[in-house]
């Protein structure tokens, strides 16, 4: 048997991007012993590529501005599934949460009087991104890792958890191994916080990294831990679509924030074309009164590119499938027609979007101050993921936690733009505080060596089929499940469609059992990527498995044989678990109720 | 569809060479893509180290044809097609696998630099006032991506190996944004010349040559630095007068 290295904490943080990395400090800062593992160098994961911005109601250019508005605009941006208090915390906690960043060191752009600028962003009803030109991920990742570094927490960079150890109900460790040689690693934890981010590389078209592999709501599905809300994958309206090799590459929904325009291959402003009925009121009827609102004339109402992602992703969808595409399959996104507004476009294009300008420059070929770009939706964000308890992050297996992108309940149906930073932050802190105070209160529990022993028999698997897998690598089952998943559980959904991706789910799941991998343990991707398989398959299979029992259509979920909302729907959410025979098993459940306070709020913010 | 030649290093700390593989390329391709391709077909061990390849993360780090380079944002058409395309790993850190070095020094590196030290707030909030000029200056070390191309490019750390001594540009960069922000007061100037050796820079420029980012490195970052320390150990009046205004 190989051997194995030990490490003991008493909270274990898997996963640094934002969430994790601010979980990691509080609980430091409550005084117990921290190690966060994460699969890549400090300072790469996801959240390095956001770019727009974060959301909190701080209201330096919008003095209306309070809490209870962002409450309600996430509330109606997620189609009332979410869990209203999860949204109550984060709009009251996200101000001080930005502000704490400045503290740190992070610099916002300013606002003439020298206070943190905002940005409009989808669904929100006033200017409350907080942002770094559009690089604000980077600012916050880096922020918080040079923060984080001072604080006596153990790195343990590139290293890959592949196992939950369990004691009894409870939470003892997690099993994983280092991807510079292979070797496996022990880590003994009164507590674990899940920090691991989303599930974007089940698909073909994404913005997402290889990271992206849902290792962390199968780790909780695995160990007991529920999923919810699963079908709800925010297809963003706007990645890039050429050339091929950058295809899902995301273009920040900041550049319509700045001013940019959609257009179709006829030159119409096709967003005009349909509003829906909640967002009306509060959309410009005219080119000219949606202009005066980018400008930040309060009196205008808000252009229809900022409508929610969803609706955008599938008016773009519309456009394509009725032939009024772009030639490369996406529709026209064009920044640079400010220049007949401002005199100093182009500068101001450069200054406020300079990682698109490079971007676009360099992959593409385009200058963006004077060309259109061509987009088209692309796999983004996953809304659902592990269940939590709203205030603590612990999920219904003590001593699991779970924050960012991993854990669900925030967004509900869909996630506004600029909420998953904020999310970050405000959770992310929430899981270091109580993961601390957990352990303090239970301490350690005991590691069972005979699932260190089947974890790593079960690692080293791939190795013993080498050669004998009949000519389908990895990498090939990879690229078929990601086919099936964009074709066949993608943005729009039927329900034969969805079974028969359940078909190939499961006939991928036998086919992952065999692939063997080449090499040895050293930085070997190939077993990674076997090793990932697992993960990939449980993730679609409950994606595809919740879609098919929300016969309806609602926030990021589209189905076109139910293409309307259904009262049966309206309070329900599916939950995922795994039974006692290890098969998945999907539920409704009523959705957390609104108190009275809520209720009042939404009806004062109609 | 055109086939492409590619050299690329395989090899580990002990020692490796150069073994060729073929893939076609077609339009708008990048280096990382025809890598993934030769990965998938032909080398499935094949080490690259990558994360958004959008040129975001700096994790791709490496040289083609002898230039460091970001693998995600060189596309196959700004290089020369009719002779291979060379695929090194960088030459400042220690190599793991084939493409993949050990950077770690780096991350060991950083920790020693003093940490961001703010002033008082300036409002009761607990929150601070500055103008977006005063920022301007800072926000470009801070789109420093951690790639590591600028401390690969350096000959004090490239060939004479003086990692022990001196940190490197991309650290000289971090440490400028540090005791450039308009709310630091900490004071890192002594640390720079006693443990960070920034005497050794000899401001030859291939740093900012090289970076992704384009930060004017060596105009913006190490030259200020130097002439701080300048003024702060070798003018007397300066130094008086620093003490009033509270910081260099
Ligand atoms: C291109 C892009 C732009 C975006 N822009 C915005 C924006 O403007 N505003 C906004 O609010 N949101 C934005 N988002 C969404 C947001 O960036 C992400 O949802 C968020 O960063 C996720 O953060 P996280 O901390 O949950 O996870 P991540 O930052 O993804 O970190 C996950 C971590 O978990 C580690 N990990 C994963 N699995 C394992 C394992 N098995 N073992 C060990 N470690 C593991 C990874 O290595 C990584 O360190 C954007 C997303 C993308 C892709
Ligand atoms: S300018 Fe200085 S830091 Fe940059 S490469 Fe030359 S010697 Fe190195
Ligand atoms: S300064 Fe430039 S080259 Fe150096 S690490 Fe930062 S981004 Fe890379
Ligand atoms: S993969 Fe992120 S910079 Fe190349």
């Amino acid at each position: 048997m190989s051997s194995v290295k030990k490490y003991e904490y008493d909270v274990l943080i898997i996963g640094a991007g934002g969430a994790g990395l601010r979980s990691a400090i509080e609980a430091s800062d409550a005084g117990v012993k921290v190690g966060v593992v994460c699969k890549s160098l400090l300072g790469k994961a996801h959240t390095v590529m956001a770019e727009g911005g974060a959301a909190a109601a701080i209201g330096n250019i919008d003095e209306k501005d309070n809490w209870k508005i962002h409450f309600a605009d996430t509330m109606r941006g997620g189609q009332y599934l979410n869990n209203p208090k999860m949204a109550e915390i984060h709009a009251k906690e996200s101000p001080a949460r930005i502000f704490e960043l400045e503290a740190w060191g992070a610099l916002f752009d300013r606002t003439k009087d020298g206070k943190i600028l905002q940005r409009h962003f989808g669904g929100h009803r006033y200017r409350r991104l907080a942002h770094v030109g559009d690089r604000t991920g980077l600012e916050m990742i880096r922020t918080l890792q040079d923060h984080g570094i001072h604080q006596g927490i153990d790195f343990h960079m590139e290293c890959t958890v592949l196992n939950l150890l369990k004691d009894g109900d409870r939470i003892a460790g997690a099993f994983g191994y280092d991807r510079e040689k292979g070797r496996f690693l022990v880590f003994e934890t009164s507590a674990v916080v899940l920090a691991t981010g989303g599930i974007g590389r089940a698909y073909k078209v994404t913005s997402n990294s290889w990271e992206y592999t849902g290792d962390g709501q199968t780790l909780a599905y695995d160990c007991g831990a529920e999923l919810i809300d699963m079908e709800f994958v925010q297809f963003h309206p706007t990645g890039m679509v050429w050339p091929p090799s950058v295809k899902g590459i995301l273009v920040t929904e900041g550049v319509r924030g700045e001013g940019g325009v959609l257009r179709n291959s006829e030159g119409r402003r096709f967003m005009f074309d349909d509003i829906p009925e909640a967002y009306k009121s509060s959309t410009a009827d005219s080119e000219e009164e949606a202009w005066q609102y980018t400008i930040g004339n309060t009196e205008a109402r808000r252009p229809p590119e900022l409508l929610t992602r969803d609706h955008v992703a599938r008016c773009i969808i519309r456009e394509i499938k009725e032939g009024r595409g772009s030639p490369h399959g996406g529709v026209f996104l064009d920044i640079a027609w400010i220049k007949e507004k401002l005199p100093n476009a182009v500068e101001h294009i450069k200054r406020k979007l300079p990682s698109m300008y490079h971007q676009f420059k360099e992959l593409a070929e385009i200058d963006i101050t004077t060309e259109v770009m061509e987009v088209g939706p692309t796999t983004h964000y996953i809304m659902g993921g592990v269940r939590v308890n709203a205030e603590t992050q612990m999920t219904n297996v003590p001593g699991l936690f779970a924050a960012g992108e991993v854990a669900a309940g925030l967004h509900g149906a869909n996630r506004l733009g600029g909420n998953s930073l904020s999310d970050l932050l405000v959770f992310g802190r929430r899981s270091g505080e109580f993961a601390a105070k957990f352990s303090k209160e239970n301490g350690k529990a005991a590691i069972d060596d005979r699932q260190v022993q089947s974890a790593t028999r079960a690692a080293l698997a791939p190795f013993e089929r080498a050669g004998g897998s009949g000519g389908s690598g990895v990498y090939q089952v990879q690229q078929e499940l990601q086919d099936s998943m964009q074709s066949l559980v993608g943005i729009v959904r039927t329900e034969s469609e969805l079974k028969e991706g359940l078909e190939v789910i499961s006939r991928l799941k036998e086919r992952s059992k065999v692939v063997g991998v080449e090499g040895n343990r050293e930085y070997n991707p190939g077993w990674h990527t076997a090793l990932d398989l697992h993960n990939l398959m449980t993730i679609s299979e409950a994606i595809a498995r919740c879609a098919l029992m929300r016969k309806e259509s609602r926030g990021a979920h589209f189905r076109l044989d139910f293409p309307d909302k259904s009262e049966g729907f309206a309070e329900i959410i599916m939950v995922i678990s795994k039974d006692a025979d290890g098969l998945m098993q999907v539920n409704s459940e009523a959705i957390v109720p609104l108190t009275e306070e809520h209720k009042q709020i939404i009806e004062d913010n109609k | 569809m055109a086939s492409v030649t590619f050299k690329v290093w395989r090899g580990n700390k002990e020692g490796g060479e150069f073994k060729e593989y073929s893939t076609d390329i077609t339009e708008g391709m990048v280096v990382l893509d025809a890598l993934f391709q030769i990965q998938a077909d032909a080398a499935n061990d094949l080490a690259i180290r990558w994360n958004c390849k959008a040129g975001k993360c700096g994790s791709c780090s490496a040289e083609v044809n002898g230039y460091p380079r970001l693998l995600c944002m060189t596309r196959m058409s700004s290089l020369p097609q009719d002779r291979p395309v060379k695929i090194e790993p960088m030459k400042s850190f220690p190599v793991i696998k084939d493409l993949v070095c050990d950077v770690s020094w780096n991350y060991e590196a950083k920790k020693r630099i003093k940490k961001f030290k703010p002033r008082k707030p300036d409002a009761a909030d607990g929150t601070w006032r500055m103008q977006q000029e005063d920022v301007d200056r800072v926000q470009e070390f801070r789109k420093c991506i951690e790639c590591f191309l600028c401390q690969d490019v350096c000959h004090v750390l490239r060939e004479h190996h003086l990692h022990e001594n001196f940190i490197g540009p991309s650290l000289l960069v971090y440490t400028a944004a540090l005791e450039m922000h308009p709310l630091d007061v900490e004071d890192r100037t002594e640390d720079l010349r006693k443990h960070q050796g920034i005497g050794y820079c000899n401001i030859t420029k291939c740093c900012t040559n090289v970076c992704p980012e384009n930060i004017t490195i060596t105009d913006n970052a190490i030259i200020p630095l130097k002439e701080r320390l300048v003024d702060k150990f070798y003018d007397p009046l300066k130094k008086i007068l620093n003490l009033f205004s509270g910081k260099s």
